[in-house]
């Protein structure tokens, strides 16, 4: 039986993923596992083919998206994420983060006017975001063509950075 | 491989409706619904004992319903699953007449009183379910025990479970649970091969979904699914009945109310004015009570004012959906109306601004789940091919933790089936048991979610706190119904675990009302669990004849296919007799014994399937 995810979809362990290529895969593979399609055999082949889907679809959750897919493949290769301290703020956004928590005091006490600092917020958090996801295209790039450890490493540390981003873009959604 | 073709096996697809039921089969290449012996193609789900104690069901029931209401009862599919705390909005609206609405217990079984007698909603819902069976072998002209009933989509597991259950008590072998919306996409699919995304707004009776399915190449891929289990037409006849009931009230100085016949004569009345509303400008409700005349006009106007709050209801979870599977109105490419609340022009009109499309709706909107369902049926038992439903868990799955918090361990759209495993251990030192307890839902604490079961690993063996490392698997099947097992994670050892379902039934109960129905008369009910248990085993003896020609059947250890043997030979001893107990119990042992033949079978499959070769 397959040890990983990669190896059950047939691929290499890269970060970088063809979308399409592993949609392709994924409803190859759901057309000769899925339940459906042993359903007219003996209890303990159903029990089978709704185990193996179970995995087929678990590695298709995971491998889909790229930040799932990262994490995945760090752990696979022995890097420790552990859980994310979103406490402690990177020192580059100390200053940032207090604004926004500043902006979002003076909201829930009635200040509609800070709304809008609020709103430029979240657009420069999306913006850092958006440069993050462009240096893990690279580093992702970086690892599938070398397996330079190092570059798994970078991952790491983007991977922390963005969800600590993602996080503060979850808190700008301020109920009307 | 097992595979093995039944001629004569025929699977049928029922929608298991809140007003109405249906019961479909692939004819040849398409399938059609079947017409019972009142000549209708729908079997109201209205369920009655008569006084003289003979169950009454479908079109039948209709007029029992208004001479004798409280011997009746409608919507049932609005208690399947749900405990006594949670229908108290429901017995506000409904005439539900629950046996133990006194018990304290709010996660008891319900009991629906008819006349002198006490059903669970399963059994109830059996009841329409055998109505249907009946239909179909009088239809098709041989008899039928496997079938696929189709559930809304935001069916929780509890409510799943009961809809299987009473295919149980009814002599039924659901071979699957598809989801309503699911089904009309497949219904819909049959004769355009279409690629692209698809959006399928269900509005029944009692029920809301909305699904997004991405199709290609005869896959149906469901992207996200929303709902709401408790909004319909039901809903909107309510209102209706209200307004009438407090022009009584004003007009007559009398409350009809807590008169069961007048209730239902008038909501005969107003549903007819709610359905000619949908093409017509104004419509009548009439209403004669004992020498009195009552009479409404209702108008369009008057009427979507009424109805407004009720189609808002339906787009905050389209929204949602649309979210969670990450699509814009307009990615989406066509639009699928389903159910009979889909007639009504104020809903069409809400549907076609939000996903800016002009809906589907040549297909009829009250058939279009059961043909869904039978081309399901059809794909079960081979007939159709090339064609697969991939569906979602509407509802994520968590465990209570310290301080009620819930650990969310699958998520919401989830492609099932679907399993996660979790560790745990013991908190004290010699501790032997551990209770756990697993809720759906998306709220963080457990009190907001659906409590679904608590489970005892129990036989844990007594070591220092911390120290036993028992590994509890959550798999979600392909019907969306929740299976657990346990292990010894040291030793690999299955771990005792004792399930209580917080609102289902558990095995012995369903058993014990087959028998209870048996005894009431249902003799055929008998005969029907015998004939299914002589299908299952000839299925499992002819699977294994195939398997004895294969190279895992030579790979086997001479004790082990010793052991498969003889468990044949006890299952042929009794596979003639009367007890379907007996035969089961046989096809268990023998199920057990071909456990290691099917797993390295399968897994032949799975390495063959890796390396792109078919199967």
């Amino acid at each position: 039986m397959p040890r990983d995810y990669f190896e059950f979809l047939d691929l290499p362990r890269n970060l970088a993923i063809d979308a399409k290529d592993l949609e392709k895969r994924f409803y190859s593979l759901s057309r000769q596992l899925h339940p459906d399609v042993h359903s007219r055999k003996i209890a303990a082949a159903r029990e089978q083919a709704e185990e193996s889907t179970a995995i087929l679809n678990a590695a298709y959750r995971t491998l889909r998206n790229p930040v799932t897919r990262a994490e995945y493949l760090l752990k696979l290769e022995g890097f420790d994420i552990g859980e994310q301290t979103t406490k402690d703020v990177p020192p580059e956004l100390l200053e940032e983060v207090f604004e926004l928590n500043m902006a979002l005091e003076e909201v829930r006490e009635g200040d509609t006017g800070a709304r809008d600092d609020i709103e430029a917020a979240r657009r420069r958090f999306e913006g850092m975001r958006g440069e993050i996801d462009a240096e893990l295209e690279q580093q992702f790039a970086r690892w599938d063509a070398t397996a330079d450890r190092e570059a798994l490493a970078a991952v790491r540390g983007l991977l922390n950075r963005r969800k600590y981003i993602t996080n503060l873009i979850a808190q700008t959604n301020v109920p009307d | 491989m097992f595979q093995i073709e039944f001629d004569n096996d025929k699977v049928v697809g029922i929608d298991l409706g809140t007003t109405n039921s249906l019961v479909a089969w692939m004819n040849l290449t398409k399938p059609e619904v079947i017409i019972g012996d009142d000549g209708e193609k729908l079997v109201p789900s209205i369920v009655s004992l008569s006084p003289g104690g003979e169950i009454v069901v479908g079109s039948r029931a209709r007029q029992e319903l208004i001479e004798h209401p409280d011997r009746s009862i409608y919507s049932v599919k609005r208690l399947m699953g749900r405990g006594i705390a949670d229908v108290q909005q429901e017995l506000k609206l409904f005439p539900f007449r629950i046996a133990n609405a006194a018990e304290k217990e709010s996660e008891a079984i319900l009991r629906v009183q008819l006349g002198e007698r006490t059903f669970t909603p399963p059994e109830i819902s059996a009841y329409i379910l055998r109505q249907l069976k009946k239909n179909a072998e009088a239809g098709l002209g041989e008899p039928i025990t496997k079938v696929v009933i189709t559930v809304p989509a935001y069916f929780n597991d509890a409510q799943r479970q009961a809809t299987r259950d009473a295919g149980r008590i009814a002599g039924l072998e659901v071979l699957r649970l598809v989801n309503e919306p699911t089904a009309a996409a497949l219904a819909y699919g049959l004769d355009r091969r279409q690629e692209g995304i698809i959006a399928v707004y269900d509005l029944g009776g009692g029920t809301f979904d909305i699904s997004i399915l991405k199709l290609h190449e005869g896959i149906f891929e469901v992207l996200a699914t929303n709902g709401d289990t408790h909004l319909g037409g039901d809903d909107i006849d309510n209102r209706l009945l209200r307004i009438a009931l407090e022009d009584l009230q004003t007009e007559w100085g009398e409350d009809l109310s807590h008169i069961g016949e007048a209730v239902q004569t008038l909501r005969r009345e107003v549903i007819r004015a709610k359905e000619s509303l949908s093409f017509q400008p104004a419509a009548q409700i009439d209403f004669a009570w004992h020498g009195k005349q009552y009479h409404r006009e209702i108008t369009r106007e008057l009427f979507e004012n009424l109805i407004k709050d009720i189609v808002d209801r339906t787009i905050g979870p389209c929204r949602n959906c649309m979210k969670d599977a990450g699509v814009t109105p307009e990615q989406i490419d066509e639009v699928v109306l389903v159910g009979g609340s889909t007639r009504i022009p104020m809903v069409r009109s809400a549907v076609e601004v939000l996903f800016r499309a002009k809906p589907h709706t040549e297909l009829n909107p009250d058939e279009v789940v059961a043909l869904g369902a039978a081309v399901q049926a059809g794909i079960l038992a081979g007939t159709v091919e090339n064609q697969l439903l991939l569906d979602v868990t509407p509802l994520s799955l968590g465990i209570e933790i310290s301080g009620g918090v819930v650990s969310k361990i699958i998520h919401r759209n989830s492609t099932i089936p679907t399993s996660a495993s979790e560790t745990f251990t013991t908190g004290v030192d010699g501790q032997t048991n551990v209770l756990i307890h697993v809720v759906q839902g998306e709220r963080e604490l457990a009190k907001d979610c659906r409590s679904l079961l608590r489970f005892d690993l129990k036989d844990i063996a007594p070591m220092p706190a911390g120290m036993p490392r028992v590994e509890v698997r959550f798999l979600i099947d392909a019907n969306g119904i929740l299976n657990v097992t346990a292990r010894d994670a040291r030793t690999g050892k299955e771990q005792s675990i004792d399930v209580q379902p917080s609102y289902g039934l558990t095995l012995e109960q369903t058993e014990a009302m087959i028998d209870d129905a048996i005894e009431h008369g249902e003799e055929d009910l008998n005969a029907a669990q015998v004939a299914l248990a002589r299908v299952d085993a000839d299925a499992i003896l002819l699977a294994i004849e195939k398997a004895r020609h294969n190279d895992a059947w030579r790979e086997m250890t001479e004790r082990e296919r010793e052991n498969i043997l003889e468990a044949i030979r006890q299952l042929q001893i009794v596979y003639h007799g009367a007890d379907h107990h007996v035969i089961r119990e046989k096809i268990d042992v023998l199920n057990e014994a071909t456990h290691s033949l099917a797993e390295s079978m399968m897994n032949t499959a799975v390495s063959a399937a890796l390396k792109g070769t078919k199967v």
